[in-house]
Parts: C-alpha cells; sequence; structure tokens
C-alpha cells in the first residue's frame, strides 16, 4: 500500500534521510521511533507528498507519487488523513469549521450535511461540546482530539500520526492512544506512528479495541489478538533504519542505540 | 593558491545564488497568484474579508497621514513661496506634489507597515505551527486560498486609499492656506485644480495598484519562507516591511520615468 524504495532526503546540505526502503501493507501499523531530528516527521511528510524526495521511489497504491503534481496529489491526500503535532488547527476557524474544511471546500455537501458529519466525528473523539469554540480555547489534548476528528473526514484509508502525545499529561495521552487503538481495530485503518514515546507505543502494540454488547468500544491488553499480529516498529538512527521487527524483537533487542530506548 | 581563490570567490557565489533562488521563488509565487484568477475555486467570502481588513482598518492611519502631509507642504512652501510673491500658488503646488508623488508613496508606506507586516506575521505564524501543511493535506492550495485573495484585496484597496490621502491632503493644505496664509478658498482649489492633467490622476492611480501588488506578494513570500519558530516569525515580519518599502520606491523611480515619457500621450 505504502513503500518506500531507496529514499534519501537533506535539508541545507545535511541529511536527515538515508537509504529508507520500507513496506507498510493494508490494515497494517507502522510504528516509527527515533530521538528528535532523527527524520521521523520526514517520512509522514514524504508520504503526503508535502516534500520530495532527493532521489528514491515512494508508491502510494502502486503510483509513484516523487513526480506527482501539486493538483495530482490531491486526489492521493484524499485517502489519507494526518495528525499533526499540537493538532495545527486552523486559528481563525472555529472546531466545527476546522473539522468541516474538508468537506467545505469540496463543495460536495450541504451545510446541514457538514454540520451532520463534524458531530458525528467530534462524538468518535468525544467533544460534540466543543463544536462552537475557537482552538484558542482548547487544551493541548482537545486540540490533538479535533486534529484527530478532522483527519478522519472522509474515512481515509490510511492516517498519520506525527507525534500525537508529545507534551501530554499521562491521562490525556491515554485518551489519544484509545483513539487511535479504536481506529486500527474497529475502523481498519492502516496507520503510520511517528514517536519517541515509547510507552505509547508500547500500548498500542499490547492493547486492542473491541465493540462491547453496549455498542461502545472496551480497550482489552492483547494476549495472541489478531489485531496485535499486524503491528511492525521501525526505529531511525541518524536518518538510517537501524531496526525493523515486531514489538517483542524490539524489546527483545541487544543494540546499544535500542537499549536507550527501551531501557 | 587555487584553493585560497575559491575560498574567497565562495561568499560572493554563495551570495549570487541565493538571489537568483529567491527571485526565481517570487517570481513563481507572483505568477502563480495571478494564475490562480483564471481558474476556479475563487474564494470571494476571503477575498472581501481582506479587502475590509486592508482597507477599511487602514482608513485610519491613511487619513492621518495625508491630513497632517497636505498641511505641512502648505507650511513648508509659504517661505519658498513667498520669496518670489507666489504665495497664492499654493494650491497648485500641494495637489501637485500629493497627487503626483507623496500620496501614492506614503499610503503605500504606511500600508507596507500595517498590511505587509501583518501578512507576514500571520502567515509564517502558520507556517512554523503546520497551519499551512495541514491546509495542503486537506486538499487546499496555499496560494489560491491566502495568497489570491490578499492580492486582490491589496490592489483593489491601496488605489482608494491613495484617493482618500490624496482629498484628505489637499483638505490639510487648504486649512492652512486659508486660516494661516489668508489664500481665499476659490483661488487655492481653482489653482489646485487647474493644475492637475489627466496623467497627474492616471499616476495616482496606476502607482497604488503596483505598489499593492509588490506588498501583497512581499508579505506573503516573507510570511511562506519563514522557518526557525516564532524567532523565524519575527525575521520575515521585519524583512517584509523592509524589502516592500524599499520595492515601493524602486519601482515609484521607474514609475515615474514611464509616467513622464507617457505624459503627452495619455495629455492629447
Amino acid at each position: 500500500m505504502i513503500e518506500f524504495q531507496n529514499v534519501y532526503k537533506s535539508f541545507e546540505d545535511e541529511m536527515v534521510l538515508s537509504a529508507i526502503s520500507f513496506r507498510i501493507n493494508r490494515g497494517e501499523t507502522k510504528i516509527i521511533l527515533g530521538e528528535s531530528g532523527s527524520g521521523k516527521s520526514t517520512i509522514l511528510k514524504l508520504i503526503l507528498g508535502l516534500i520530495r524526495p532527493d532521489s528514491g521511489q515512494i508508491f502510494i497504491d502502486g503510483q509513484d507519487i516523487t513526480q506527482l503534481t501539486e493538483r495530482e496529489l490531491v486526489s492521493i491526500r484524499r485517502n489519507i488523513g494526518m495528525v499533526f503535532q499540537e493538532g495545527a488547527l486552523f486559528d481563525s476557524l472555529s472546531v466545527r469549521e476546522n473539522v468541516g474544511y474538508r468537506l467545505s471546500e469540496e463543495g460536495r455537501m450541504g451545510e446541514s450535511e457538514i454540520d451532520q458529519a463534524v458531530l458525528q466525528l467530534l462524538g468518535f473523539v468525544g467533544l460534540e461540546e466543543a463544536i462552537d469554540k475557537m482552538p484558542a480555547d482548547l487544551s493541548g489534548g482537545m486540540k490533538r482530539r479535533v486534529g484527530i476528528a478532522r483527519a478522519l473526514v472522509g474515512t481515509p484509508k490510511v492516517v498519520l500520526y506525527d507525534e500525537p502525545t508529545a507534551g501530554l499529561d499521562p491521562i490525556t495521552k491515554r485518551v489519544i492512544v484509545e483513539l487511535m487503538i479504536k481506529l486500527r481495530d474497529l475502523e481498519g485503518v492502516t496507520s503510520v506512528f511517528v514517536t519517541h514515546d515509547l510507552q505509547a507505543a508500547s500500548i498500542i502494540a499490547t492493547e486492542y479495541a473491541s465493540a462491547g454488547t453496549d455498542g461502545g468500544a472496551k480497550i482489552k491488553p492483547g494476549g495472541d489478538s489478531l489485531c496485535l499480529q499486524n503491528i511492525n516498529f521501525i526505529m531511525l538512527q541518524d536518518g538510517l533504519i537501524c531496526f525493523e521487527g515486531s514489538y517483542q524483537e524490539l524489546m527483545n533487542s541487544t543494540l546499544p542505540y535500542i537499549k536507550t530506548f527501551t531501557a | 593558491m587555487a584553493n585560497s581563490i575559491a575560498n574567497a570567490l565562495e561568499a560572493p557565489y554563495r551570495f549570487i545564488t541565493k538571489a537568483i533562488w529567491e527571485i526565481q521563488s517570487y517570481t513563481l509565487l507572483a505568477s502563480r497568484a495571478v494564475a490562480n484568477l483564471f481558474t476556479k475555486p475563487i474564494y470571494w467570502r476571503e477575498i472581501i474579508f481582506q479587502m475590509d481588513r486592508i482597507g477599511i482598518g487602514s482608513l485610519t492611519i491613511v487619513l492621518l497621514t495625508g491630513f497632517f502631509t497636505g498641511a505641512v507642504l502648505a507650511i513648508q512652501s509659504e517661505g519658498a513661496l513667498r520669496r518670489y510673491g507666489a504665495v497664492s500658488m499654493t494650491g497648485q503646488l500641494v495637489s501637485l506634489t500629493l497627487i503626483r508623488e507623496l500620496g501614492p508613496v506614503l499610503s503605500a508606506l504606511m500600508l507596507a507597515g500595517r498590511i505587509g507586516s501583518g501578512i507576514a506575521s500571520e502567515l509564517g505564524s502558520m507556517v512554523v505551527s503546520e497551519q499551512i501543511n495541514a491546509m495542503r493535506s486537506l486538499g487546499t492550495d496555499p496560494t489560491r486560498r491566502l495568497v489570491t485573495p490578499r492580492m486582490i484585496a491589496t490592489i483593489i484597496m491601496l488605489p482608494l486609499l491613495t484617493i482618500t490621502c490624496d482629498a484628505m491632503g489637499m483638505l490639510g493644505g487648504w486649512i492652512i492656506a486659508y486660516y494661516k496664509l489668508l489664500i481665499s478658498s476659490s483661488q487655492f482649489w481653482s489653482d489646485a485644480m487647474s493644475a492637475m492633467q489627466l496623467s497627474d490622476v492616471v499616476g495616482t492611480l496606476i502607482k497604488p495598484v503596483v505598489f499593492g501588488f509588490i506588498i501583497a506578494m512581499t508579505g506573503c513570500y516573507m510570511g511562506l519562507r519563514t522557518h526557525g519558530g516564532t524567532e523565524g516569525v519575527g525575521r520575515s515580519t521585519t524583512q517584509a516591511v523592509v524589502s516592500s518599502s524599499i520595492l515601493v520606491i524602486a519601482a515609484d523611480f521607474f514609475l515615474n520615468n514611464l509616467l513622464i515619457y507617457l505624459a503627452p500621450l495619455i495629455n492629447t
């Protein structure tokens, strides 16, 4: 579904990504770990076509996106939702306008239909009451949740998370992680999760969501759940992939750099 | 020896390539912003909003600038004109100076300070908080949504503000001429009007269109190339004001030459 082939990227003479190759299959969760400045967020921007690689190819559903124009990339981006660090909500727009932004831009739905879709998405992240608030009135955690709701407009097949738990308290962090688990297990969304927060990554790799009898979702510890067999980790070090494998393999790794994360 | 020559040439080489790159990027952004006018969607609501913000929002400073400039012109001209016994020609001096030169340039410099900096800081903040990337990821072209409306709004509103500035300047000049220099109203206004030619009026309308384009595009360009967090936003804002002010004055020089060249054609 998403494939990087020998991708290089540098900014002003500084190499950020070197010879990056990996593949993400449909329904898979790829967790990209690494310290700040290791090139994790750059990978997400490359997937969305927000920046272009210096060399190498990036395939989305078999199509090489590195040569596409901005206009051609719009149809690719329609199937991908992105949750930015800090939410990246539009300051001048209300929560309603932020979440319904893509629908308003497409112009295919009336105001009442957009409102209905926005309410449904805000319901998913538990923020219906914040619909008329401005981003400046929201807490850090609420901004991320609105950011998740905005990323889910149009039911994208892939959701990219750029450090969605950074700088949050443990309770809010848990709320965000549970939302990600629900999306993965109940909606079947392919996820790419970039973080340096191993604790959040561990929860995603060891817990799963299932629909309860009351219609709500329940988060349970993993065991052998099928949902958890489709999770892969990548560790970046100085722009290079130094590890690729499962959660267990990551935790058992003896590489000194990985040990600094897992210890 | 070869190494030391190469080292000495590196700095100018870097400067020239950076300058060429900046000119290319600026031209590309400007051409995209103009090309967006001929394809859909056009953000009319955003254009109206920006016109209100740029035009109505800047009215007070332009009115005050125009009024006091006209008044100062009348006061300053008295000494020079009295020497030649030509104080009665104050109206002519005030009107020609304001309409040909000071009205368009001062309005543009005021707008460069207020609007150029506002655009650069707003877009710069959107860049550093990843709102521009979010916009692109949601399928919107930021040039179409943010740059083109600001460019159109500034191009439409600056000529209107310039006319207002000219009118207020004439009023300020008249007040000084009437109450301080004791020139009759009819003499002031008839002198002021008779001195003006069609090329002056054309000039006072064409100049602000070019200046408006420069101010909006420089503000947008500086804002969109912001990097380095909040410190970068401050840097972009300063660069936007300085660059657009210099470009306005430089463009004024070339426009004046062009208008002087075209004046006989316009006035016939």
